[in-house]
């Protein structure tokens, strides 16, 4: 054990900072830890590039995992926990963003895009799809062309 | 001097693609067959030139020509051959080389293998293919110069990034490469199509293999980067909604929709002018997809700034592509032939609906990656993550799993609900049965749990059910059918079973994955679900280029043993570190040991050890592998070879076998 925690571990440290969740974070309280992590999965590290601070490595995500565990300790609930984080960090921070007027087009537009495609598509089909004629019998050259590009 | 060379060839490829440009289509507008010919000897030239600045780039790579800015920046002496090698498209530079070869490959094809193709298209599609290239060409040589010299060269390079040191990395980029420049293809028969005022079932017969030639590499690639995230990364995710993720997976989504309009375009000469559209926007999707991510706009709209002439112009390429191609589609769409009328429920109809679901999911990730620029733009800053994306993207999702095995069993042109629904009765019962049971079994069960294993079984049954269907006939079971199943059909079946496959996996791994992180020192014994893991020691490694640091577990489920080795290793040239995560895979899951720093733990400093169970985890690949290989069935086909039908026998007198 001691052997490799000389000098190569002094080297790896230095490269990096911790990474994401530690044991030295996660409270004793299994239930407790749980909610923390699902927490964590649902807030943003705000100086990564689209990591949840329970996936990331940098110092301020842990500083956030250990606020969010500070808070459900003191008996928070989870959404007061969240309102909590929102209020210093700002909407940035949810990684599902807040439904307003302003985000209504991201949350809507995919669902709105679908029902209205189908609804072009009804009345397309009802208008020209009326009278579908009914199957007219192959040619003897249509039946030979099919043969020859089926079979042969 | 390779360089030089490299620098010239690009140069020349700029000039011959000019001219490729410019000749076919006047040779084509002007009836002028000997035009038209050039542009199949200009296609073939721009791929040699490009074949040879690719090389020489390469060369420098392995020589390690760190008088070339590129490989000092990218390479380094005690980087292992094939990493300095493969080095040569892990940067800007290099890459765009890349995708410019390519482009240029791909146009060799067209006028190697078109030789089924009306002339006139023919020479139209290798002008529009040629003035992409141009474009690109222009861009890599005014903006991203891949052979810039650099005086005084320095005695030693910096190496490339560590954790693109990797097989897995080494194909990852050339395989979404293939994709993304694929759809190209399709663009140039779109825009050709446009041109001629003709969109009929020969066009979309010919459009239907350069589909497939870029949705079976643009599937692997997607896969091949989701297994390299999971081994590599360190924490076992395999999917992000990452922008750089995203960015593949919108071409491949509507790369998939076009897949199937251009079957309703061929059969029965229908929708052609959405066929059209969504080659257009397919390849708008890909250029987006490689370089609106590059520029930086997506980590903020002021980072966009900080290379200007690199992000103004792949603007100004992307708005010019997409928007002329569309403008020309607004001015000749409706010239198009509207083909025959289907019912409300039929094949047709289905694939519209497929068509229909699978835009709504290309817009949820569209949304999801870029509204986050444009609120910025107006002053609010939010985030889109994956709490979003599980929200919408699995609803729009579910239904598009369940009409996929429906498809198959409806009939051209018009159909009935109530024998569709007698086809269905049977199926649907088992798929909710095994489903659910499955669910049940598992663990605590969820309806999420129970939705996802029931859309698998759903899926990977149709894959039998086509099967089924195709080798019955009126007389029952027939080992004639049997032996005369068209490969397309087999391909159909792989790839919407390996749909399933996949589908499963990830509905295990979102249900069902347990993980544990501790403390432990070498001896200790810890416990998740069935699995009992052990350290039993820890030791440095000495690499080529690396040191490390591995821990050595052996881990007990049942009877059965397995020893893992995970480990952290540190590059000292560029003074980066990589996690290399221990994993023993099986067919029902995998065991996933990562190891982290030292620190206190309940009995001293110990390491701090990630253990994670992943069910079903290697199904999620491997169902994508199954659809890539059903893509490349379909592509054997050898109906494509052999070309369209000929509406008028005189008309078309190369609509021979190409062999």
């Amino acid at each position: 054990m001691r052997r490799w925690r000389s000098g190569l571990i002094a080297a790896l440290l230095a490269a990096t900072p911790a990474a994401a969740v530690l044991p030295d974070e996660m409270l004793a309280d299994p239930a407790l830890e749980t909610r923390a992590r699902d927490i964590s999965q649902q807030l943003r590290c705000v100086v990564c590039q689209n990591q949840s601070i329970d996936d990331s490595d940098a110092p301020l995500a842990r500083d956030l995992r250990l606020l969010v565990r500070e808070q459900l300790s003191a008996g928070k609930s989870d959404a007061a926990t969240m309102d909590y984080v929102v209020a210093r960090y700002g909407d940035f921070v949810l990684l599902k963003p807040p439904v307003e007027p302003a985000t209504w087009p991201l949350w809507a537009g995919p669902f709105a895009l679908a029902i209205g495609g189908g609804a072009m598509l009804a009345l397309w089909l009802r208008r020209r799809g009326a009278a579908v004629p009914a199957e007219a019998p192959l040619s003897a050259a249509e039946a030979a062309d099919l043969a020859r590009l089926d079979g042969g | 001097m390779f360089a030089e060379i490299g620098q010239f060839a690009l140069i020349l490829a700029l000039f011959v693609a000019a001219a490729q440009a410019v000749l076919p289509m006047a040779g084509a507008v002007r009836g002028d067959a000997a035009l038209m010919a050039f542009g199949r000897s200009a296609a073939e030239l721009q791929a040699l030139l490009l074949l040879t600045a690719f090389a020489m780039l390469m060369i420098c790579f392995g020589r390690a020509d760190f008088s070339v800015a590129l490989v000092a920046d990218h390479a380094a002496l005690d980087q292992p051959l094939p990493y300095r090698l493969a080095a040569t498209w892990g940067s800007h530079e290099g890459s765009m080389l890349l995708w410019v070869l390519i482009l240029a490959l791909y146009g060799a094809g067209l006028a190697r293998f078109g030789d089924n193709l009306r002339a006139s298209l023919q020479a139209r599609v290798l002008s529009v293919q040629a003035m992409i290239s141009v474009a690109f060409l222009a861009f890599s040589i005014l903006t991203s110069n891949p052979f810039a010299r650099l005086d005084p060269a320095p005695p030693d390079g910096a190496e490339l990034n560590p954790l693109l040191q990797d097989p897995g990395l080494v194909f990852h980029p050339p395989l979404l490469y293939l994709g993304y420049v694929g759809f190209s293809v399709a663009f140039s028969f779109a825009v050709a199509a446009l041109l001629e005022g003709r969109a009929d079932a020969a066009w979309a017969r010919w459009v239907r293999p350069w589909v497939l030639a870029a949705w079976v590499p643009l599937t692997c690639g997607i896969t091949l980067g989701s297994f390299w995230a999971y081994y590599e990364l360190g924490w076992g995710g395999w999917w992000f909604w990452d922008p750089v993720e995203n960015a593949s997976l919108m071409p491949w989504l509507l790369g998939t929709a076009l897949l199937h309009s251009a079957i309703v375009t061929e059969k029965r000469g229908s929708l052609a002018g959405w066929t059209i559209l969504l080659a257009i926007l397919t390849f708008s999707l890909s250029l987006i997809g490689t370089f609106l991510v590059r520029s930086g706009i997506l980590t903020s709209v002021h980072a966009f700034a900080v290379d200007p002439t690199r992000g103004v112009f792949i603007l100004a390429m992307i708005v010019g592509a997409t928007g002329s191609a569309l403008a020309l589609f607004a001015l000749r769409a409706p010239q198009l032939k509207s083909g025959a009328m289907f019912g409300a429920v039929s094949r047709e109809a289905g694939l519209t609906i497929n068509n229909l679901l699978l835009m709504a999911v290309t817009a949820v990730v569209f949304l999801g990656t870029f509204y986050p620029v444009v609120m910025e733009a107006v002053g609010k800053k939010i985030s889109v993550g994956p709490p979003y994306y599980n929200l919408v993207f699995t609803p729009l999702a579910v239904p598009l799993l369940l009409m996929v095995t429906v498809g198959p069993l409806l009939a051209w042109k018009r159909d009935s609900l109530g024998v569709l629904a007698r086809k269905l009765r049977l199926p649907a019962l088992l798929a909710v049965v095994v489903g659910g049971g499955i669910a049940f079994a598992a663990g605590p069960v969820t309806a999420a749990a129970v939705v996802g294993f029931t859309t698998a079984f759903w899926l990977i049954l149709g894959g039998v059910m086509i099967f089924a269907r195709r080798w019955t006939g009126a007389g029952g079971f027939s080992w004639r059918l049997v032996r005369t199943t068209p490969v397309a059909v087999i391909g159909m079946a792989l790839a919407h079973s390996g749909l399933g496959v996949t589908t499963a996996g990830v509905t295990a791994m979102s249900c069902f994955a347990a993980s544990k992180i501790l403390v432990m020192r070498p001896g200790e014994t810890t416990s998740l679900g069935p699995m009992s893991v052990t350290l039993a020691r820890v030791h440095e490694l000495e690499g080529v280029n690396y040191q490390a640091l591995a821990a050595e577990f052996s881990v007990r489920e049942g009877s059965r043993i397995i020893h893992l080795q995970s480990s952290r290793r540190f590059y000292p040239v560029s003074r980066n570190q990589t996690t290399e995560a221990g994993i023993g895979t099986s067919l029902f899951g995998n065991s996933y040991i990562a190891i982290g720093d030292t620190q206190q733990g309940p009995g001293g400093d110990g390491l701090v050890v990630r253990i994670y169970r992943h069910p079903l985890a290697g199904w999620i690949w491997f169902g994508g592998l199954l659809m890539a290989l059903g893509g490349a069935a379909s592509l054997a086909d050898r109906r494509f070879r052999i070309g369209a039908p000929a509406l008028r026998p005189a008309a078309s007198p190369s609509a021979v076998p190409a062999e």
